[in-house]
């Protein structure tokens, strides 16, 4: 399969690879779920958004920013109880997903904000304008309009979570990021490094590709 | 032209309840020095189009906003086909606002949405079901000539073509009024002559009920039957637009008439006219000619009668809607008793006549 490496090591880069997109996958699955209704409250709260208040929209802010500027490695640490919690287990690659998809959440929801903020005022002027509810109007306004936006800031996101589920070594995550970091470094193996580099260069090249078309077809219309 | 019987524009339902009527509407934005509007009360009559004219900044579209309550005043009513819209709550409110259509500057269309899906939002968004929404927009479609457009997204169409489109989703839901904020400002003069008579010819054939509000007169002169005029927040002149077009009152009203009746004296005229002889007046009269008399027999009339050298400075022949009417500017000597007598004349058949200042030398 790939002809300079040990056929050995062939079974650990694929359980790596798979475990890279399991993390990522699961992370960005979770990350849009919590993330797109995040978005949406810290918009609608906003100041001149659909239902402004401060109340919530500030300390909402200020965790969504804490989150963000927390570095990875050390969330990851600092949140261990919660993902004993939540996942049963501190280690592992499952358990790995646990503050993987809490940073995406946070990475995204303000992505997600930023392009819901792109959606032109006078179109949800409109919208109100013809009687609509603010549900509707989220529905059918909000996020259609900021469709092509939302779903740059997922790729965005998902070639972001390449990069972090790198980290996820550090708690016994295992991922192509950590096989690299194991074989490749610490046990002087330059071709697997140099393998692990490839295959993250071509899982984001693909994830770009793929969201760069998405979101061009969408803005063909 | 000016020889024919005046038909005037027909006149609004009379009796009923005005489909709009502001009362008192003030609003101040916050940290702004004066207020957007200052009492500003006004009443649209059922079936007759309304126009507000004013300079950016006059509160144009704080007006409008508040029609549909888009703005919130901070004293004054709303009342719209009979409901009293400050009174009611969100739910009210919105089932209000599917009664009221809104055509906007910028269009304000989803990207997202073809043209029929535009058009249907209204529908949609009032939960009428998806045959009578197809239906409604089949029906829509060519009434505003976009017949081939239908599943166009708004990207690919000319700002024309995209103003068609706002005018059928105003119209969708079947609005008891229309709205039109700065309908025709984004668009160059063609196709603004094109939305123009578009909604002539929609008014003519739904009977709709329009407040408009621009700051183009020529708008003005092209669709309304009324008109306010809008300054730093207040009304300062409103009435037919014939009257307020042919008798501007207040400078702000006669510069905007200026950009379309065109009647001002051309600037030096005035100097290379003579000076008066010995014991003789010279005035300068603005002459206004609404219905059946025409401009020249007037004036070779009054010349020849009271012994006046009577000197046309401008002049100007135009229509509102289906009335005629001409405005002269003419430079007049004579004898003083002479001319008091010629204006008195005049006067007599109707004409209405204003002293300019001299030096002015501007309607
Ligand atoms: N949301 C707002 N917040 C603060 N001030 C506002 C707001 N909207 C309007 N204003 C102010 O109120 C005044 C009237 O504004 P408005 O938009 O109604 O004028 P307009 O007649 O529509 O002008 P234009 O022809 O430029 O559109 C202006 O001084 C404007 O700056
Ligand atoms: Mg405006």
């Amino acid at each position: 399969m790939i002809p300079w490496l040990p056929p050995m090591l062939e079974d650990l880069f694929l359980e790596a690879a798979w475990q890279t997109l399991f993390m990522v996958g699961a992370a960005a699955g979770i990350a849009v779920l919590f993330g797109l209704p995040l978005a949406l409250l810290l918009h609608a709260t906003a100041p001149g958004g659909l239902a402004p208040s401060a109340a919530v929209n500030r300390p909402l802010g200020l965790l969504v920013n804490a989150v963000r500027s927390t570095p990875f490695i050390i969330l990851m640490v600092a949140i261990v109880p919660f993902t004993r919690l939540v996942a049963g287990t501190s280690i592992g690659t499952g358990a790995a997903v646990v503050p993987l998809a809490l940073a995406a959440t946070a990475f995204v929801a303000r992505l997600f904000e930023n392009a819901l903020r792109e959606v032109d005022r006078g179109v949800v002027e409109a919208a109100r304008a013809m009687g609509a509810t603010r549900l509707q109007i989220v529905a059918k306004v909000l996020v259609p309009e900021a469709l092509p936006g939302l779903l740059a800031a997922v790729t965005v996101t998902l070639v972001s979570l390449v990069g972090y589920s790198a980290m996820a070594g550090a708690v016994g995550g295992g991922g192509l990021g950590d096989l690299g970091i194991r074989f490749g470094y610490q046990r002087f193996m330059p071709e697997v490094m140099a393998t692990v580099v490839l295959l993250l260069i071509l899982f984001v090249q693909g994830l770009q590709s793929l969201g760069d078309w998405l979101v061009r077809r969408l803005g063909r219309r | 032209m000016l020889d024919q019987t005046a038909t005037a524009l027909a006149p609004a339902p009379a009796a009923a309840a005005p489909a709009i009527r502001l009362t008192g509407l003030t609003r101040r934005f916050p940290g702004a020095p004066a207020p957007a509007l200052d009492g500003v009360s006004l009443e649209v009559a059922a079936g007759e189009v309304f126009g507000v004219i004013g300079r950016s900044g006059a509160g144009k579209s704080t007006l409008i906003r508040c029609a549909n309550l888009l703005e919130r005043p901070d004293a004054g009513r709303v009342e719209v086909l009979g409901r009293d819209l400050t009174a009611e709550d969100e739910a009210g409110l919105r089932a209000a606002r599917r009664g009221i259509g809104m055509v906007f500057q910028h269009f304000n269309l989803l990207a997202s949405r073809t043209v029929a899906g535009n058009i249907a939002f209204p529908l949609e968004v009032a939960g009428v079901p998806r045959a009578e929404r197809e239906a409604r927009v089949a029906e829509l479609l060519p009434l505003v000539g976009l017949a081939e457009k239908r599943d166009a997204y708004p990207a690919r169409l000319s700002g024309g073509q995209k103003q068609r489109v706002g005018i059928a989703r105003a119209l969708a839901s079947r609005p008891g009024v229309l709205l039109c904020d700065e309908a025709t400002s984004a668009l160059d003069p063609d196709t603004t002559a094109e939305i123009l008579a578009l909604l002539a010819d929609l008014r003519a054939r739904l009977r709709l009920t329009v407040l408009l509000i621009t700051h183009e007169m020529a708008v003005v002169k092209a669709l309304c039957d009324r008109v306010a005029v809008l300054e730093a927040g207040r009304v300062i002149e409103q009435g037919r637009v014939f009257d307020v077009f042919t008798r501007p009152q207040a400078a702000t009203t006669r510069r905007f008439v200026a950009e379309v009746i065109g009647d001002e004296i051309p600037p030096g005229t005035l100097a290379a006219l003579p000076p008066p002889g010995p014991g003789e007046a010279r005035r300068l009269l603005r002459v206004l000619f609404a219905g059946p008399h025409s401009t020249r027999a007037v004036v070779s009339e009054a010349s020849r009668r009271f012994g006046l050298d009577l000197n046309i400075v401008s002049g100007r022949i135009d229509a509102i809607g289906a009335e005629p009417f001409g405005i002269l500017a003419l430079a007049a000597y004579g004898a003083a008793p002479a001319v008091e007598a010629a204006i008195a004349w005049m006067r007599g058949l109707g004409l209405a006549v204003d002293d300019l200042p001299w030096a002015e030398g501007g309607a």
